[in-house]
């Protein structure tokens, strides 16, 4: 029992820290999503794939009570239909503001809230894990990989594993999961000093995905690594739903500000050469 | 009034001359905008236009994003969110607003380590200089309190370690840290007060801003050789400086596109590089992150605040000699607020008659060690408290003090300092050959 509320206590601690996660050496993969690198875009079919599998499978126990259901129909994202979104909103139910009594959601709605207490919220999930930190610490490679969120969570959904051969029985009513790094471990697979021999650790979420879960609407093969890759990238988008239209800003910019500069710099020649010459070495 | 002798304002239209001898503002401009400056300042000299830019983005994107935020425990992040989301360019709001304070901080920190090496703080520019460090305490309280403001699990528990340093203090540190926090623990009361002051400090450093470019338009700029522009008469002073408009404004101006580029990628393309992972978590009062550590650009001085831990000698015998009232803690409150007193401190503190580092050979390694060692500070402030990060960081809070309180004082006594320049005009032109004869801003064909 004490370990059990030991392991619920690490659990709540969602503290995916580059630190710890390297301590408790998970397995994470890099996964090559179209979203990165500074001319990454979404894939608009693969968001839309994702929704489906959050929607069939995620959203039982987690919720998404940032994000408004109307963004689903924002250019930038899934950018599904209106009238496909208004019927998507009726699924869940909320008690209105202003009535007191229950109806459909609407797209204006947001996404409920999550329906099992353990469970986190995964509006923005992807953001607030970091995957890797490469390389040397610096966490440069973002710029070309992202932060490694969506590659923790794909990793999280694909890394279930048999119990490792230190601990046969595991823990009652978790599952190992090499992808895993806060999560609980049984003293038998601890060494002297209390570090943990295995990859990754127990995980009170079952293995949610398995072959053919859902059947996708646009006939694509719905083997595992394929909903966990769509799922990811979904929830990618969800914590930041605008990252295409910023990446637009950020080109237009740099691009004006490097032409800007140009001239600023052609201006300062001209005016500078009235009172200085060439440099003397 | 003091100054560089230089062409002043004359009213001409009569309009003009109505409104000059009512309110000046227009000479003021002029004066402000004529300032002679040293002709051969080189591109360290270009971080004050930056960090007035930077100064105006946070306050415009930051008056806009409090029109759209809500300072309280329960409504905080959800309103962070509803920015990124749903307010129009809410998004580049914020990540301007949070990155805006990491390049602020880029850039105050090049400024200070330029007036470090140049000799910028000395006489008699030592009210500029207490002016200017003035201004980065207020800067690093606002920013400080800034990163509060979203709510998350670091803005949380950042705020709970650093208020306990007040907890620190002898005596009265419980009472200040709970009149700080306006209760036992971070809360409703912490962020309702954090956002009050966020944002009143920008307002407060833009008058120490004022404050700090009259100081120096009086005393005016330092420059790479240290060596100070003659003011005999306007004809002498014009061999050693250049109106500010044109010559400094253009070059300033094409630094800033330069730098803005290179923000605007960050910002657009790895916005959270700079930011904490954890902040995307709501603050949860049960539940502590394994690491906590501040912003970056706190990291130095984070270092040495834990650099002191109690099995440290210094610490055990100021323990001791202060009957036990200086505890570890305490001691590193203080050793984290010296840092910065001992730099405040420069100009009595360095000896030298010598302005520029230029010209002083002894002093450049030991100025150059000193960036290595603020770097290292950044870098071991961001490591856990174990070993072999602890020796490190008090290995490195050691020089840092003993480049101020040592080092300074001696090399001024036992270095040779190089011959200077008789002035700047003639280091000028000893860097410049004379320019093209009849190349002149005005009325030339393209090349």
């Amino acid at each position: 029992m004490i370990r059990k509320i030991a392991l619920s206590a690490s659990m709540l601690a969602l503290s995916a820290g580059m630190a710890i996660a390297a301590a408790a050496h998970s397995e994470l993969e890099d996964v090559a999503f179209a979203h990165e690198g500074p001319f990454g875009t979404f894939d608009q079919m693969q968001l839309q794939r994702g929704l489906q599998v959050y929607t069939e499978v995620c959203s039982a126990c987690h919720g998404l009570k940032y994000v408004p259901i109307r963004t689903l129909s924002d250019a930038g994202g899934p950018a599904m239909p209106e009238d496909q979104v208004r019927a998507y909103a009726t699924q869940w139910d909320i008690t209105d503001k202003d009535t007191g009594e229950g109806r459909p959601r609407l797209p204006t709605d947001n996404f409920p809230v999550s329906g099992l207490e353990n469970a986190p919220d995964l509006s923005l999930m992807t953001k607030a894990r970091a995957g890797f930190h490469g390389p040397y610490g610096t966490g440069i490679s973002q710029l070309f990989n992202g932060i490694g969120g969506p590659e923790y969570l794909y990793s999280i959904l694909t890394h279930y594993e048999e119990n490792p051969e230190c601990a046969p029985d595991g823990i009652d009513g978790y599952y190992y999961n090499t992808a895993f790094p806060n999560g609980g471990v049984p003293d038998t697979c601890k060494d002297e000093h209390g570090i943990s021999t295995v990859a990754g650790s127990w995980i009170s979420m079952p293995p949610p995905l398995y072959d053919d879960a859902v059947t996708y609407a646009d006939g694509a093969l719905a083997t595992e690594n394929q909903m966990a890759e769509d799922v990811s990238a979904f929830l990618t988008w969800t914590a930041e739903p605008k990252m295409m239209a910023r990446k637009e800003v950020g080109f237009k910019a740099v691009l004006f500000l490097i032409v800007l500069s140009t001239l600023l710099y052609l201006t300062n020649k001209r005016i500078w050469a009235g009172v200085k010459g060439k440099k003397l070495v | 009034m003091a100054g560089i002798p230089h062409d002043h304002y004359e009213p001409k239209t009569g309009g003009e001359k109505w409104l000059a001898r009512r309110l000046p503002i227009v000479g003021l401009a002029y004066d402000t905008l004529m300032l002679p400056t040293p002709k051969n300042l080189n591109w360290m000299w270009i971080w004050g236009i930056v960090l007035t830019f930077c100064l105006a983005l946070q306050i415009i994107t930051g008056i806009v994003l409090a029109m759209h935020y809500t300072p309280h425990v329960d409504m905080a992040f959800a309103s962070v969110e509803h920015i990124m989301r749903n307010v129009n360019g809410g998004y580049m709001l914020r990540y301007l607003h949070s990155n805006g304070a990491s390049l602020f901080f880029v850039a105050v920190y090049l400024h200070i380590f330029r007036g470090l090496f140049y000799g910028s703080y000395k006489a008699p520019r030592e009210v500029t200089w207490i002016i200017g460090m003035l201004i980065y305490l207020a800067m690093m309280a606002t920013a400080f309190m800034g990163y509060v403001l979203p709510w998350g699990q670091m803005s949380f528990w950042g705020a709970t370690v650093i208020t306990g340093l007040f907890g620190a203090i002898p005596g009265v540190g419980t009472a200040i840290q709970t009149w700080l926090l306006g209760g036992p623990s971070v809360d409703n009361a912490t962020l309702n007060r954090f956002f009050s002051l966020h944002y009143l400090l920008p307002f407060v450093i833009a008058a120490l801003v004022a404050v700090h470019i009259w100081a120096f338009h009086t005393t005016g700029n330092n420059n790479p050789t240290g060596v100070e522009v003659r003011r005999g008469s306007k004809e002498e002073a014009e061999k050693d400086t250049l109106p500010f408009w044109p010559y400094f404004v253009m070059k300033d101006l094409f630094a800033l596109g330069v730098i803005l580029a290179v923000f605007f990628a960050v910002v657009g393309f790895m916005p959270n590089y700079l930011g904490h992972p954890d902040n995307y978590l709501p603050a949860n009062p049960l539940s502590t992150p394994a690491h906590i550590v501040p912003e970056w650009y706190f990291l130095p001085f984070y270092a040495i605040l834990r650099a002191f831990t109690a099995d440290v000698w210094v610490v055990i015998a100021v323990n001791w000699l202060s009957f036990g009232i200086i505890d570890a803690k305490f001691f590193g409150v203080l050793a984290m607020f010296g840092a910065i007193v001992v730099m405040a401190l420069a100009p009595w503190l360095d000896t030298s008659s010598v302005r520029s580092g230029r010209y002083r050979p002894m002093f450049k390694w030991w100025f150059a060690l000193l960036c290595v060692d603020f770097i290292v500070l950044m870098w071991v402030g961001a490591m856990p408290a174990e070993e072999p990060y602890a020796t490190i960081s008090l290995i490195a809070s050691a020089y840092w003090f003993a480049y101020f309180l040592v080092i300074l004082p001696l090399l001024g006594v036992i270095e040779k300092p190089l011959a200077q320049p008789a002035t700047i005009e003639e280091d000028f032109n000893a860097h410049y050959a004379k320019p093209v004869s009849g190349s002149s801003p005005v009325a030339q064909p393209a090349e």
